[in-house]
């Protein structure tokens, strides 16, 4: 019913706006072109500085009401040099949209039609339009050096002690794989991939793939360690996607990526700095990857050296799950149960 | 030169007297008057508009309202949206379609097919196109391409729906996506009939314009109007069989059996793929050799129009007529070396990373010079508040507000943390799509005496006017603040996400001024119908007293444009004001105590 009824009022609204545009017609023929066209000019013409007014306000406003919920300081190092480069281009962007659209309107405003007035023949200035030629020109050189120079910076190697972890994105969640004990990522191939025992294809005939740890959904990493992230994916093209750490790079099937970041905070001193208890570093994936793109969420959890000492300790290499028969902690049961142990699992 | 189109004239003017009787048919469907395609491309052009903003309607209403059912939502659109709620596969169609609809079907052939067809014979001094059948099939080529992309909708799989850029593997592969099985077949054909579509049009305006203009019409005296859609047409006409040729490989690749962009891919309930040694990465390149210029091809129509429209109703020349000649030819050139800005994140080589930084932030200058002649064009003019005049002047300001956050996106520093985000969709919805719309409004109210010869009612484009501004800044302009938080685009819901909770709120107000919005788009429509048939009658040839040559042609102007001869040009396009006289059409002989400009 309700829904009958709205209709019916747009219909109404509709239908009155029409009527008035209609009769105004009428009234502007009766009244004359010159006359109702000079009326038009003036509501327009302070339409136009009120529009200015307003809006300059209601952008103040905007700005106002949303801009503690942006983020906050960047969540690493390296994302301080965005956080700088942002502000700054903010600032001057800025300037150059308050002085042109004040231009904009006030012009338009101020030189509305009058009988009075006859209009300015004013077809070139070599002088000006190379002023407005060389300033934004010169602006633009400045952005693009600090933007250059940050963009080196980040895309340049991982420091030499940073740690590795690889991230395969796949329809719809993250997979992350530690090198081990070695220190060395094992060899994959994607023909091996069994989703149960080895989401990843991972050539266990590698002997670096044998220590290599597998793990879904959540990452850890440690505070203030250089992190590089191996950045690969099973299916379609993902993003690893990290608006705290300023952080972004694709997922490209067959072709892997790099990215590294320095985590400056804890998960645990980002929940009490944000206010927030339920504050999680997210991994969101920034490109289109079918259906459930939007549920494609993983979590980074940043900890002590300490915390993630323990944490490491706690896991299993891949290739005991493979094999069961191979884990040392098992190696009291006889070998003709491993078929059991895999039924189990 | 001049001996050519003279030469030129004569011929095409024996032509229109042998002109044989219209029928019906000749005169309304298969129509070789570039008047009447110009019509059929804006008719069809609104029509698609309809539907692509339908479409942002239904998504808005699931992007603003997350925990709400709409039972008539499930009567209209029935298992995508089961239980009243759009389905993900169904938000992502309609996501999907917009964007292809509103990119290619509305603001390339329905901005660019409906004005160069109409302005660029009238404008010159010709009396059709280079070649009228070629332009009456770019017509008939672009509807097929309509008729299959509407028939795409109705698949039981659904229509395409991994986002308008088709990135493989998504897209060519059915298992990863239903939209990716018969709904991308059809997909494909559609925008391959539509890249033939557009290159037999863009041929036709390039050759127009270089060999067609009447006597004394040379290349410097020409309307910006017509030199913004010279370098549409090149653009288009160099960059979309890249695009196709992009698609023929997806083609392979879907269909037989060819490794161009796949690799290393296992699907889940599927296995592990044959296909090794592709690149995705390739589409990548090939799509946006196209979809920059793209953007281009959108955007320099409106800037030419909003010249025009500017000029003419400020009663004062264009400002640096050269310069925004150079500024137009600066930025197609520079549109084919930016493709790469949108690739940062891909894991582009940054040495050649930095190329394109440096590349796509130049093309700030020769915009920055635009605005800033369109600003000195307005300054002491005499300025008349014509509905299009109204639109122009939204036109400049949106391109300020949208062109000023390309500098952000352009830096591919700050492009790693924007990419993909709402502050992206915020940029190019008001620089190419709200300032292209405007445009093209400008466009529809300036020239809609000379189509039909009635005016539309002023009233009513006021009020859609102001509240489609309005509304375009109150909906986009929060969204760059949900950019910078990282908010990613293309999520079905964010109830799930601690990062993005916070902009629940927002996402509500910003869908309702949608649906406000939408109905002022109906309004307007409405008022374009309604005065084709009902407006107020054109008494004058002239109405808005300018300069250019359609005004010269009678107000119901037949096939061939003028009666008599066609009119010989002695001067530019932008007399206005000159010597104390309002404006002195380019059809007036010079007069040797004139200044000289």
């Amino acid at each position: 019913m309700t829904g009958y009824l709205i209709i019916a009022a747009i219909l109404l609204i509709f239908v009155v706006i029409f009527q008035i545009a209609k009769a105004s017609e009428y009234v502007s023929v009766l009244k004359g072109e010159k006359k109702s066209q000079a009326q038009s000019n003036r509501i327009n013409g302070f339409l136009m500085v009120a529009f200015l007014i307003i809006g300059l306000i209601g952008v103040y406003y905007c700005n106002n009401l949303l801009k503690d919920r942006i983020l906050g300081e960047s969540a690493s190092v390296e994302g301080v040099g965005v956080d700088k480069l942002l502000y700054i281009t903010i600032a001057i962007t800025g300037c150059v949209f308050l002085v042109t659209q004040i231009l904009l309107f006030w012009f338009a405003f101020k030189y509305q039609n009058s009988d009075k007035r006859k209009s300015f023949y004013y077809p070139h200035n070599n002088k000006l339009e190379l002023l407005w030629t060389a300033v934004p020109a010169i602006v633009l050189t400045v952005l693009v050096v600090m933007g250059l120079r940050h963009w080196f910076r980040v895309t340049s190697d991982a420091p030499k002690d940073a740690m590795i972890v690889e991230v395969t994105g796949k329809q719809f969640g993250w997979i992350f794989r530690y090198p081990g004990k070695d220190g060395m990522l094992g060899k994959k191939y994607f023909r091996n991939i069994d989703p149960a025992f080895n989401s990843l294809g991972l050539i266990w005939d590698d002997k670096a793939t044998q220590d290599d740890i597998v793990t879904e959904q959540t990452m850890y990493v440690v505070k203030n360690k250089p992190v590089k992230l191996i950045i690969g994916s099973r299916d379609v093209i993902h993003d690893v996607g990290l608006p705290h750490f300023r952080m972004k790079m694709d997922a490209v099937p067959g072709i892997p990526t790099t990215m590294w970041f320095t985590p400056k905070y804890t998960t645990e001193e980002m929940k009490k700095k944000t206010g927030n208890p339920n504050f999680q570093y997210e991994i969101a994936c920034d490109q289109m990857c079918g259906n459930g793109h939007y549920s494609m969420k993983g979590v980074i959890m940043v900890v002590t050296q300490e915390e993630y000492n323990a944490w490491l300790a706690k896991q299993k290499p891949q290739y005991y799950a493979a094999f069961p028969d191979k884990d040392p902690s098992s190696s009291t049961q006889p070998k003709t149960d491993s078929t059991k142990v895999v039924a189990q699992l | 030169m001049s001996a050519l189109t003279l030469q030129h004239t004569s011929s095409t003017h024996d032509h229109h007297i042998h002109h044989h009787k219209e029928t019906f048919v000749t005169k309304y469907i298969f129509s070789q008057d570039h008047k009447t395609i110009a019509k059929q491309f804006l008719i069809t052009g609104i029509v698609w508009a309809v539907i692509g903003g339908l479409f942002s309607v239904l998504f808005r209403l699931q992007l603003g309202y997350p925990d709400q059912t709409f039972p008539w939502l499930e009567d209209i659109l029935g298992k995508w949206a089961k239980g009243g709620r759009i389905q993900p596969e169904a938000y992502y169609a309609l996501v999907t379609m917009h964007g292809t609809v509103l990119v290619f079907f509305v603001l390339t052939a329905g901005l660019s097919g409906t004005f160069s067809n109409f302005l660029i014979p009238l404008q010159i001094g010709a009396r059709d196109m280079a070649s009228p059948f070629l332009n009456m099939l770019s017509y008939w080529f672009f509807f097929t391409a309509s008729v299959i992309m509407v028939s795409s909708l109705f698949v039981q799989t659904g229509p395409f729906s991994g986002g308008w850029t088709a990135y493989p593997p998504l897209s060519a592969l059915g298992s990863a996506s239903p939209g990716s099985k018969t709904g991308m077949d059809l997909w494909i054909i559609s925008m391959a009939l539509f890249v033939v579509s557009s290159l037999l049009g863009g041929l036709n305006y390039i050759s127009t314009i270089l060999n067609m203009r009447t006597k004394g019409m040379s290349m410097t005296r020409l309307p910006l109007t017509i030199w913004a859609f010279f370098f549409t047409a090149v653009l288009g006409v160099l960059s979309f069989p890249v695009l196709l040729s992009g698609f023929v490989l997806l083609i392979f690749d879907r269909g037989f059996g060819t490794s161009f962009y796949l690799s290393d891919i296992f699907i889940n309930g599927v296995g592990a793929l044959p296909n090794e040694g592709g690149s995705a990465i390739l589409f990548q390149h090939l799509f946006w050799f196209l979809g920059h210029p793209e953007v281009y091809i959108i955007l320099l129509p409106a800037m030419g129009m909003v010249s025009e429209v500017l000029s003419t109703n400020a009663r004062k020349p264009i400002f640096g007529y050269m310069a925004m000649l150079g500024s137009l030819f600066a930025i197609a050139i520079l549109s084919f070396l930016v493709w790469a800005h949108h690739m940062f994140v891909t894991g582009l080589n940054p040495f050649l990373g930095s190329f394109f930084v440096l590349l796509t932030l130049l093309i700030a200058v020769p915009s920055a010079i635009k605005v800033f002649n369109w600003l000195t064009t307005l300054w002491r003019g005499n300025i008349r508040f014509t509905p299009a005049m109204l639109c122009a002047i939204g036109f400049v300001s949106l391109f300020i507000s949208g062109g000023l956050t390309g500098i952000f996106l352009g830096n591919s520093a700050l492009d790693i943390h924007l990419h993909d985000t709402y502050f992206v969709i915020a940029h190019f919805h008001i620089v190419m799509g709200v300032a292209s719309m405007f445009g093209m409004f400008a466009g529809i109210h300036h020239w809609f005496p000379k189509m039909f010869g009635r005016y539309l009612n002023n009233t009513l484009s006021y009020i859609h006017f102001w509240v489609t501004l309005i509304g375009a800044y109150l909906i986009f302009w929060p969204m760059h603040y949900e950019g910078l938080a990282g908010m990613p685009r293309r999520y079905y819901d964010y109830s799930n996400w601690e990062s993005f909770k916070q902009f629940v709120g927002l996402n509500q107000f910003i869908s309702s001024v949608v649906i406000i919005v939408f109905a002022a788009q109906l309004l307007f429509i409405f008022n374009f119908f309604y005065s084709i048939f009902k407006g107020r009658k054109l008494t004058t040839q002239n109405p808005w007293q300018s300069n250019t040559l359609e005004w010269t042609t009678p107000i119901k102007t037949g096939h061939g444009n003028w009666p008599g001869d066609i009119p010989e040009v002695h001067r530019w396009a932008y007399d206005y004001g000159k010597d104390g006289k309002d404006f002195i059409p380019q059809t007036v002989p010079v007069n040797p105590k004139e200044e000289k400009h």
